[in-house]
């Protein structure tokens, strides 16, 4: 097996006296998409943003193909900040796809696909543009490019939001509940697209409520609860009979959405 | 002359002040639009820094705030007109107005912007980092544009009072609309004319002023938020 993509060592986030994450460890194969269920409030969220770097952990370290972000330990646990440069370097190997989209609304749909592309990439104008409608066509948007954020539906502005993180060329996806904000009926477009993702071998790192779909598209499950990983592996291990009890109490509750019987 | 035949208003006289008066209208102007464009950019420069800057930093802008806001700008400018060339600032007097409009109205404009910075979602300042954006960037690609459309409306308004505070400016002797038609009352004897005139004027300038503002804002509408 090849080295993981990402390799998350006693990885702790605390918000006050509480430890949101608490001593995380867990690997995220490369080529692969890795699902993190779990409660609301379980540090799913938490998690993959320490991973985005948008929130700092406290102690414990990350490493993304085998370069550490924002920090280092030595064997003592003293923890030293790396300068931004190194922590930019890893960030961009990274995309981020979040809950609430967070399209910035004075900007088209390819306005926003081709920002970075300008501005941080320095392509000129046409090549950013011709790259990111390149995008908008991989994700069939390619007739709503001059369309603003707020003339499309929300399943058509999260899967803007994704061909925006895909423009940049990163090794890895995260996902934060990216349809958990959708109308039901909006979700399977963007599921559709993260499938597609996922069949083209890219290294994704998915928290979800869709338990159906986590089972579906995941080759590992990590199940989350009170800021510990209570359980990671293959779906059928996680899933199958008997089952880890918290396990059956967590999925108990989407009986009634009728999720489980998909598993 | 019988003093009966002087109150009675003479147009033509006025008329033959409209040079004069189109001048100090020009004066106004200039001023209020350079003001409130220095106001503007200084309010601007206050708020980034306030946002960003170390904590002292942000205590002595926050002081600067509460003074200027909490003193009349007439105050303001007499102190910078008369009591400036003691601290070693002599200014003439239509510089002496920009600077103190600046001044005045970014206390205000940092302000409408500080709430600006703040009711942009944090989450598009998010999705500007993680696609690598620099602060810099994050300034003026995203909270700058989108901040435009949620502080209009404060603006807009900010922007008419500034301009009714450069009647102010005419106790420092600028030539501008209020100095000049009230002298043009003085030596005519007509004072409420006048000032009726002198009302109107600033009126005006007011009402074509909030049209800018609401086509702007009609302008920016089809950015609005999507909601989520």
């Amino acid at each position: 097996m090849s080295e993981p993509a990402i390799v998350v060592r006693r990885l702790t986030k605390r918000f006050g006296d509480t430890d949101v994450l608490h001593e995380i460890d867990l690997e995220v194969a490369e080529g692969q998409a890795t699902c993190v269920i779990g409660p609301s409030g379980s540090g799913k969220s938490t998690l993959l943003r320490c991973l985005a770097f948008l929130e700092e952990a406290d102690a414990g370290t990350i490493e993304v193909h085998g370069e550490p972000l924002g920090f280092v330990e030595d064997a003592a646990g003293r923890r030293a900040r790396l300068p931004p440069q190194r922590i930019r370097a890893v960030r961009k190997q990274i995309g981020m796809v979040f809950q609430q989209f967070n399209l910035w609304p004075h900007m088209t749909a390819l306005g926003n696909v081709s920002e970075a592309l300008k501005t941080v990439r320095h392509l000129p104008r046409a090549e950013a543009e011709a790259r990111a409608t390149a995008q908008l066509r991989k994700i069939g948007l390619e007739n709503r490019a001059g369309h603003y954020p707020a003339q499309l539906s929300g399943g058509q502005q999260q899967r803007v939001a994704i061909a925006r993180a895909l423009a940049l060329e990163p090794k890895i996806m995260l996902f934060d509940e990216a349809t958990a904000s959708l109308d039901p009926e909006l979700t399977g477009e963007v599921l559709n697209v993260m499938r597609a993702l996922a069949a083209d071998g890219m290294t994704m790192v998915i928290v979800t409520h869709e338990i159906g779909f986590a089972a579906s598209i995941g080759r590992k499950i990590a199940f989350l609860d009170k800021g510990r990983v209570l359980l990671a592996g293959a779906p059928q291990d996680v899933f199958r009979k008997p089952r880890h009890p918290r396990i059956d109490q967590f999925l108990d509750t989407y009986l009634d959405r009728g999720a489980a019987m998909l598993i | 002359m019988e003093l009966g035949a002087r109150v009675r208003f003479d147009y033509a006289l006025v008329a033959s002040k409209l040079p004069e008066i189109f001048q100090a209208l020009g004066i106004t102007l200039y001023t209020w639009i350079l003001g409130l464009a220095g106001a503007c950019a200084l309010g601007f420069l206050v708020a980034v820094a306030r946002r960003y800057g170390p904590r002292p930093l942000d205590l002595a802008l926050g002081a600067y705030v509460e003074l200027f806001r909490g003193t009349p700008f007439l105050i303001q400018l007499f102190l910078l007109y008369f009591g400036g060339p003691y601290a070693g600032l002599s200014l003439d007097a239509i510089p002496a107005g920009l600077l103190g409009l600046s001044v005045y109205g970014a206390a205000y404009f940092s302000e409408i912007f500080r709430g600006g910075f703040e009711a942009v979602p944090r989450g598009h300042v998010e999705a500007g980092e993680c696609v690598g954006l620099s602060r810099a960037q994050i300034i003026g690609r995203i909270l700058l544009p989108e901040m435009t459309m949620l502080v209009l409306p404060a603006s807009v308004n900010m922007a008419i009072i500034l301009m009714k505070e450069t009647a102010v400016l005419s106790v420092v002797t600028v030539p501008e609309l209020t100095l000049t038609i009230s002298a043009i009352g003085t030596e005519f004897y007509a004072f409420v004319e006048c000032l009726f005139l002198l009302a109107l004027f600033y009126w005006g300038l007011t009402e074509i002023c909030g049209w800018l503002g609401r086509m702007g804002e009609a302008r920016l509408a089809r950015f609005r938020f999507a909601a989520a």
